[in-house]
Order: C-alpha cells, then sequence, then structure tokens
C-alpha cells in the first residue's frame, strides 16, 4: 500500500498503530529515561539558577537541616540553604548540582569506552576467528572474573588524587569485557544466518556485512550492554568514592557519603547530609535498572506479554 | 557425562592460572609506576612520630634493602609472585611486626561468613520469587508486589546498608551500629558469642540480600517463561499432577541450572559489594582491612587483600565452570560436542 492512496485519517490511524507497536516505547524505557534525565535536569537547570559558591566549605552555617525540619542544636531549615548543609558549611543543594552530574559522566564516558572497546573486539574475534579470536576470547574470560573496584583501589592509593575523566578511563578498563562476550556470540550466530550468507554470496565487502547487515540487529542488545555497564561503572566509582579514593577535591555523590559516615553523620541525626545523595543515587541505579528492563522488552519479545 | 575431558579441564585450569597471575602482576606493577616511594613513606611516618630523623639518607637507603626495592626489577617481581603463591605478602607497614597473611587470615573467616550466608539466602528468596512471577497460579498479590519490591533491587548494598544502618541500628538501635560482635564479649565458641555475632551480622547481611535477590529473581523470571511452554510442563499438568507439585519438580528443576552459572559472572561484584558494606558497618573483615590499609597507605596489606579476593572469586568461577555439568546432565563440556 503506497501512502497517496490513503486518507489522511488511515495515515493517522496507521501511523497510532504503529506507535503503540513499537517496543521501543514502553513504560519501563520511558520511566527510567525520564529519571535519569530528571537527575541531568538537576544539574543542568541548577547550575543557571543556583549559587554555586555554596559549594565551598565554610559558606554556610555548620550543619543546618533541610527546609521545614530542626536539627539536635534546636536550628530550623532556612530559604537560603534548601536542603541543609553539610559539616564543612557546605550548601546541600549546590553540591547535588555539581555531584551528581559529576557521577553520572563517570559512568557514561566509562561505559562510552568500554563500549567501543567491546565492539572492535568481538567483531574481530567473531569475524576474524581462528589466533585472534582465542586471545580475545581467554583475555576477556580472565578479565571479567576480576573485580574492578580492587584493582582501582590498589591504582588510586598508589597514585592519589584523580581527576573525573582519568577515573573514567581506569573503569572503561574493567567494562569491555561482557560487551566482546556478547558481540562476539552473537557474531557468531549471525554468521551462519541465511541472510548475512547471502551477503557474502552476493559479494558485499567485510565491513559492509559488519556494519550494515549484522550492526543493526544488534543495536538493543548493545544498547542493554550499554546501560548494563553504565552500572557497573557508576557502582565502581561510588564504591571507590566511598572508600575514600576517587577525585578529592571535585563534589560527587560518593564522596559526599564518604564525608558523612566519616564525621558520624548517622549517629548524630545528619539524615540529610548523607540521605539525599544516597537517594540521588538510588533514583539513578532504578533509572537505569527500568532502562534495562525496557530494552529486554525491545529484544525479547516473549517478555512483552507479561507486563 | 561423569567424566570431564582433559582438554576442558585444561583450558578452565590456564583460564585460572592466567586471571591469578595477570591480577597478581597488575596490582605489583600499579604501585610501581607511581611517583610515591614507599621508603619515604615509612621515613615520613617515623619523622611524624619523632619529630626529626637524623642520617636520613642512611635510613632511607636501609628501609629501601628491608623492603627489597633496591634490587632488580625481575628479581623483585619473581620474588613477590613466589611469595603470593604461598600468600606471603611481607610484613603490614602500619601494623609493623605483623605479617600481611595474619592480617587477613584473621579477617578472611568474617568475610566468608558473611557471604556464604547472604549468598545462601538471596539464591533461595531470589529464585523462589522470580519463578512465583511466571506462575500463573500465584496470587495477584504475589505477581503485583515483586515487581514493584523488585525496581529497589537495583542499588548496589552500600546504599540500602546505610538506610538499613540509619533505621534500624540509628534510629530504633534494634541492631549494633557497627562491629562485627561486641565488645563486652569474649571471642570464642559460647552461646553469648554466637548470639552477639548473629545479632551484629543481621544488618550487613540483610542489606546484601534486599539488593541482590533481585537479580536472581530476574534471571529466574526469564528462564521461567521459556521453561513454561515446555512440552513436558503441559504434559505433566494434563496428568493431573498437584500444581504446585508441576512448579517445583518439573518447572523449577529445569529452569534453575543456568542460575549457577550466572552466579559465576556475578560474583566479582558481590565480593566487591561486600567489602564496601563491610566497611560502613565497621565489620571485622577485608572490607574493614582494607580501608584501613588505604588510610595508612599500607601496600602490603592493600595488594595482599586484592589478590586474595581476586584469588577467591577466580576459584569459585572455576569450581562453578567444573561443577556445572555434574549438576546438568543436559550440558555436555565444548570438548564432547
Amino acid at each position: 500500500m503506497t501512502d497517496t492512496s490513503m486518507t489522511l485519517a488511515q495515515k493517522r490511524q496507521a501511523r497510532r498503530l504503529r506507535r503503540f507497536d513499537n517496543p521501543w516505547i514502553n513504560p519501563k524505557l520511558m520511566w527510567g529515561a525520564g529519571l535519569l534525565l530528571g537527575i541531568l535536569a538537576i544539574g543542568l537547570i541548577g547550575r543557571m539558577v543556583w549559587n554555586l559558591d555554596l559549594v565551598f566549605t565554610g559558606s554556610a552555617t555548620l550543619k543546618l537541616p533541610p527546609l521545614g525540619f530542626e536539627n539536635l542544636r534546636g536550628q530550623a531549615g532556612e530559604w537560603a540553604y534548601p536542603l541543609g548543609t553539610d559539616g564543612g558549611g557546605r550548601d546541600m543543594l549546590a553540591l547535588i548540582i555539581i555531584g551528581a552530574p559529576n557521577t553520572l559522566y563517570v559512568g557514561l564516558l566509562a561505559s562510552l569506552i568500554g563500549m567501543s572497546i567491546g565492539i572492535f573486539l568481538g567483531f574481530s574475534a567473531g569475524f576474524l576467528g581462528g589466533r585472534v579470536d582465542d586471545i580475545i576470547r581467554v583475555g576477556a574470560d580472565v578479565m571479567i572474573t576480576i573485580p574492578p573496584l580492587l584493582i582501582l583501589v590498589v591504582f588510586q592509593s598508589a597514585f592519589g588524587d584523580v581527576t573525573l575523566t582519568m577515573m573514567a578511563l581506569l573503569i572503561a578498563g574493567f567494562v569491555w569485557q561482557s560487551p566482546t562476550r556478547l558481540i562476539r556470540a552473537q557474531v557468531l550466530s549471525m554468521k551462519q544466518s541465511g541472510y548475512v550468507q547471502m551477503a557474502q554470496l552476493s559479494g558485499a565487502s567485510t565491513t559492509h556485512i559488519m556494519f550494515r547487515e549484522m550492526l543493526p540487529n544488534l543495536i538493543p542488545y548493545l544498547f542493554g550492554s550499554f546501560i548494563a555497564s553504565v552500572t557497573t561503572s557508576v557502582v565502581t566509582a561510588v564504591g571507590l568514592e566511598v572508600l575514600g579514593l576517587g577525585p578529592q577535591r571535585i563534589p560527587t555523590l560518593g564522596r559526599t557519603i564518604y564525608e558523612a559516615i566519616n564525621a558520624g553523620a548517622l549517629i548524630q541525626n545528619l539524615w540529610w547530609w548523607w540521605g539525599i545523595p544516597t537517594l540521588l543515587l538510588g533514583v539513578m541505579f532504578i533509572g537505569l535498572l527500568l532502562i534495562n528492563l525496557g530494552l529486554d522488552e525491545v529484544s525479547n519479545p516473549r517478555l512483552r506479554k507479561l507486563s | 557425562m561423569g567424566r570431564i575431558p582433559r582438554d576442558y579441564l585444561i583450558n578452565r585450569l590456564v583460564t585460572l592460572v592466567l586471571t591469578v597471575l595477570i591480577a597478581a602482576t597488575i596490582i605489583w606493577i600499579i604501585p610501581r609506576l607511581s611517583p610515591v616511594d614507599p621508603a619515604e613513606i615509612a621515613l615520613g611516618r617515623m619523622a611524624a612520630g619523632a619529630g626529626s630523623v637524623a642520617n636520613s639518607e642512611e635510613i632511607l637507603a636501609q628501609l629501601r634493602s628491608n623492603m627489597g626495592i633496591d634490587q632488580p626489577l625481575i628479581v623483585q617481581y619473581l620474588k613477590y609472585i613466589s611469595g603470593a603463591l604461598v600468600f606471603d605478602f611481607g610484613l603490614s607497614t602500619a601494623a609493623f611486626p605483623t605479617p600481611v597473611s595474619t592480617l587477613i587470615l584473621n579477617a578472611l573467616p568474617w568475610t566468608l561468613g558473611l557471604m556464604i550466608l547472604s549468598l545462601l539466602i538471596t539464591f533461595f528468596i531470589g529464585n523462589l520469587l522470580g519463578a512465583l512471577m511466571v506462575w500463573d497460579r500465584s496470587p495477584k498479590l504475589v505477581r503485583v508486589a515483586i515487581p514493584a519490591a523488585m525496581v529497589f533491587t537495583s542499588i548496589p548494598p552500600i546504599l540500602s546498608g546505610l538506610l538499613l544502618m540509619w533505621i534500624f541500628a540509628a534510629k530504633l538501635q534494634w541492631f549494633p551500629l557497627t562491629g562485627a560482635y561486641s565488645i563486652f564479649v569474649e571471642p570464642g565458641w559460647s552461646w553469648t558469642f554466637i548470639q552477639s555475632v548473629l545479632h551484629h551480622g543481621f544488618l550487613p547481611a540483610l542489606s546484601i540480600v534486599v539488593v541482590t535477590f533481585g537479580f536472581w529473581a530476574l534471571g529466574m523470571r526469564g528462564l521461567m517463561i521459556g521453561v513454561q511452554g515446555e512440552d513436558y510442563v503441559k504434559l505433566a499438568e494434563a496428568k493431573g499432577l498437584h500444581p504446585r507439585y508441576v512448579l517445583y519438580r518439573y518447572m523449577i528443576r529445569n529452569a534453575i541450572l543456568p542460575q549457577i552459572t550466572a552466579f559465576a559472572l556475578k560474583i566479582g561484584l558481590l565480593i566487591a559489594g561486600q567489602v564496601l558494606v563491610e566497611r560502613i558497618f565497621a565489620y571485622n573483615g577485608m572490607g574493614k582491612l582494607l580501608y584501613d590499609a588505604i588510610l595508612n597507605q599500607d601496600f602490603p596489606v592493600i595488594q595482599g587483600v586484592s589478590y586474595v579476593i581476586i584469588l577467591i572469586t577466580a576459584l569459585s568461577v572455576f569450581l562453578v565452570d567444573l561443577l556445572y555439568p555434574f549438576i546438568d546432565p543436559r550440558i555436555r563440556h565444548e570438548a564432547n560436542a
């Protein structure tokens, strides 16, 4: 059926049907993306409307509670510091505006690099086979069992302070293995499929087969794998920060929690100090999980009927 | 079935040895790339203790030869690797004359105990709930409540730990805030000590359980969907077997097997998560040891702890790989295929 032979109403109907049938538009994916965008929005809008100088130590009264609460000294929250202040007199809102995007940035950058390595190695292993495949497979198998946190702990305690980008690069060295294995397995199974053999018979080049025939089919898997490695990267980054490693002078959510625990915020009932970064990280992880579940439904249609 | 083909065994063994060797090498190389000189750290510690140090050049040279860092790198490396094989990582620099292996041996039982306990609980709960999510006879409440609860299982255990700690230890004071046992109890096999250990271990274990059962539940859900439509399940139902019998003996038993390999991939993250939980609860395990070592820049301990944890991870993966075909006869080792 061509477009011209349809009336306007028919076209609209078809579009609507297509939209409802589109697996990419499912509530889990939307909610997850919404939560992550929300965190980004806090960072972006916050930078425009809030005074970021409040992130410096001693810029406010110490340990002020959020608005509507009272701390143990009987001080009430103030409008100037709506989310309260930490033990060093830093405004929690300013800390979050700067810290939350930082944490997300490390996760995204690390997995972007990790994914690129994974795509490259996975395709090479699956496509070239032989010795190359052996080396890449054993390498991925070996690296996948090494917990990144421990190697990075050794690294950062030897080198001291690092920048956010440096930390992302280090983490990227530990998130390429799963994508490599996944892509290798998919490429191996696709190589046997009819359309790839058809393309080979009709004389298509290797790059054409890799990028035009195979890659589009891998996209849901790639996205799923990407989100999974963002989660791993953020977990690792937060883990390092909570151990007191990671960037020392740049506010991140993990570092804020580290400072709160060290200052005994739990016993002193300064719940906003550790609670707000914890909450934001929780929202971030729930968002990532929802995206992952949504992507599962895209790549595995059997799951769609369940929800 | 029954016998492990030699090729497969060699393959897995090579992977195991390579993993441990590469990890040990990385751990060894990194501090040597760093501009920080451990002898100077030790000297700095002396100076901080005594105010000033005379003959600092001689002391530095002596420290370097004590630590063995004046020898050629290849000698240092071989010494380190042969030491690591017998768990000899030298002496701790912060708790000076104590060997690193003693510190690790004291901390290891706590970590392993906590890990095995929470792992068993999560494996059981997670798989059961995952199966119930798919089973068409589970109560409505279960099918609605579990997915909702599972949303919270994406967060790392350190966050749930903080939350549980605040509610149950700081606010309600039902459980102690930190430590692995009460300082007023003599360690030993007495009932009061065991009671104290359980009381202290409950929150750390719970914070791991709450956030990891979802991983198993999710995996189980996917596997159960696959099993649901199988002919043998339909036949069992048609025979008029009790639905619960079909669920446990026909569906779960067949679906659960790949979950065991999933465990092998997950264990590294689980251990790392637990290290952090131990750190916030100041639980007397490897996590606390590692954290204290980071604070004191105690490199032998940092290296030793990292090495042992990586070794445990690699060994568990190896064992799962080897035992799996015994559990699931449908899987033949690659060499047989």
